[in-house]
């Protein structure tokens, strides 16, 4: 049902970035999506990728603090509005959303959103009623 | 209870006067038995018919680490070898290791001086005491022993080490008191926990603890992981082991021996003497001891002293414990920081790693300074509040007990190491060009 997300603690240091992206690529892990956000001291970086285990794996034994959670992933039909209708399915619910990034991948013509919000089940429920569309870990890689 | 009554509730004015006659004593003994000294009291122009008062005593040059170095092995005793009945050694982890020999008069002063610690602390004769520091060059297993035996305690020099024995004779034995390292203690516990044994089955009631550091946070743990009161003893082996001072059933600072230990507290930098109740680092002169006498020896131990009378009886000086170490002090906004103060702070929080490092910087005619800290736990990193939180907390936290703005910086793990695994503490950033 729900999408595997991993979060990384990223020191703010030039490289260090593309060190962790380099660890991963060598261990051909694929990243479908991804998002980081930052003060100016450190920074979460969240991924999507097809193997979250052996990432969760990789990462840690390179000494990282990593954490694993499930999210939900939207499908949402590329047209104006379509992000604004699945919002506003959950907030009507009352459910609370955490942060959301965007993707997109080569097999369809829909736009995929991941949101992190308070209650995944809750929010699953809400967005189904509504006809919106969840994806899963397969629908994407 | 009282070893020794009238020494240990005597009247300071009576106290001042036996430590003057010793003071007195001791340069002289130095002057003509220590060449060392003979020269460095004939340099500053000292002797004893010129010590006056105790406060003629800031006339004296200090003696450092560095001088029983130089001197190694018997260079600054001041009795022959055929006088000497024992000779002790530092561990020698920051250089060659520091020797000190005993006379028989020193040994006995010296068991007399833990003698009234340990009394002091609730020790009886009724008292089976084990003692798990490890014998050896080391002067804390000896040091308690002999003292312990003197107060007609039962003694098992079970030394350090076999903790699975060690317990077994404590339950087998029925024994009421431990001499061991804090940390030691705590270990301890925790083998004690494992073992098919309820922990109803030790009878250990008194804690005597020395030779580390030790933070309230974890002294609560041992207390309540072993159900003893803990009391905490203080000492060194150049001025004779443990035994300088102790703490008594009140716990409210730890009872100097005066009358064979004179304590004054001084600025570290610039050697001069604090008002009473100021934090310093802590100068020791011997009064009575014939192997290795000492004037003025730097501890580096930064602490505080006061002469209020206790409510134990008791008039004599009473040191806090241990603040940190004037070797590794850090003068940051001319507020002195102490890395051990950081280290008790951050102790307790599992979101952090055991290392940390504190960066200090001279940004305009300013000091800042920043403390990193590892952060171990994935399990925050969901919500960005929660991430900012521990870092409001905990610099919160810091600037409470430092009483000076920090900045916090929360790191990766294992960041913070250095060569062999050795994580560097403190990074002084001030005298380096930008």
């Amino acid at each position: 049902m729900a999408i595997k997300q991993i979060s990384v603690f990223v020191e703010n240091k030039p490289g260090r970035l593309a060190e962790i992206t380099e660890l991963l690529a060598k261990n051909n892990i694929d990243i479908r999506a991804l998002s980081i956000a930052d003060t100016t001291d450190f920074g979460i970086l969240r991924l999507i990728v097809n193997d979250p285990e052996s990432t969760v794996q990789i990462l840690k034994n390179d000494g990282m603090t990593v954490s694993a959670t499930e999210v939900l992933g939207v499908a949402i039909p590329d047209v104006p509005g379509g992000f604004a209708k699945a919002i506003r399915t959950i907030t009507d619910k009352g459910i609370s959303l955490e942060y959301a990034y965007a993707f997109i991948t080569p097999k369809s013509g829909s736009a995929y959103v991941i949101i992190r919000v308070e209650n995944n089940e809750l929010a699953t429920e809400a967005l189904n009623d509504a006809g919106i569309k969840i994806i899963e870990q397969g629908d994407i890689f | 209870m009282f070893f020794q009554k009238e020494i240990e509730t005597m009247n300071r004015k009576d106290m001042a006067a036996l430590q003057l006659e010793r003071l007195k004593w001791t340069v002289d003994y130095c002057y003509k038995n220590v060449p060392f000294y003979t020269k460095r009291l004939d340099e500053a122009g000292v002797t004893a018919d010129k010590i006056k008062s105790l406060e003629d005593i800031k006339y004296i040059p200090v003696t450092t680490k560095a001088d029983l170095r130089d001197n190694y092995p018997f260079g600054l005793f001041a009795k022959p070898m055929k006088d000497i009945v024992r000779i002790h050694a530092s561990s020698g982890t920051t250089g060659k290791p520091t020797v000190v020999g005993y006379t028989k008069n020193d040994l006995n002063m010296w068991s007399d001086c833990v003698a009234r610690i340990v009394m002091a602390a609730g020790a009886t004769a009724d008292d089976i005491v084990q003692i798990s520091f490890g014998y050896g060059m080391f002067t804390g297993a000896l040091g308690l022993h002999y003292g312990l035996e003197k107060i007609g305690a039962s003694v098992v020099p079970n030394s350090s080490g076999n903790t699975e024995k060690a317990l077994m004779f404590m339950r087998d034995f029925g024994t009421t008191a431990l001499v061991a390292t804090p940390s030691y203690a705590l270990y301890m516990s925790e083998i004690a926990k494992e073992l098919d044994y309820p922990m109803s089955d030790y009878k250990i009631r008194l804690g005597l603890f020395g030779s580390e550091g030790c933070t309230p946070e974890m002294r609560t743990q041992i207390e309540k992981a072993w159900g003893l009161f803990a009391t905490d003893n203080y000492g060194m082996s150049e001025l004779v082991g443990p035994g300088v001072s102790g703490e008594c059933e009140e716990r409210c600072g730890l009872h100097f021996n005066e009358d064979y230990f004179y304590p004054e507290i001084v600025d570290s930098e610039t050697l001069e003497p604090l008002a009473e109740g100021e934090a310093g680092e802590l100068v020791v002169t011997t009064l009575c001891k014939e192997g290795i006498p000492l004037l003025r020896y730097r501890t580096r131990d930064i602490t505080r002293i006061t002469y209020e009378p206790c409510k134990c009886g008791r008039t004599s000086a009473r040191m806090d414990k241990v603040i940190g170490r004037s070797d590794d002090m850090l003068k940051i906004r001319g507020v002195n920081v102490f890395p051990s103060q950081i280290e008790s702070t951050l102790i307790g929080s599992e979101k952090i790693g055991a290392n940390y490092q504190l960066v200090v910087r001279r940004e305009g005619f300013a000091d800042t300074l920043e403390v990193k800290v590892e952060l171990v736990d994935g399990s925050i990193l969901e919500s960005y509040q929660d991430v900012e939180r521990l870092q409001n907390s905990l610099k919160h936290k810091l600037q409470t007990v430092l009483g000076i703005q920090c900045k916090l910086s929360l790191v990766e793990p294992k960041s913070l190491q250095r060569f062999s695994g050795k994580a560097q503490r403190v990074l002084d950033l001030r005298n380096e060009n930008k």
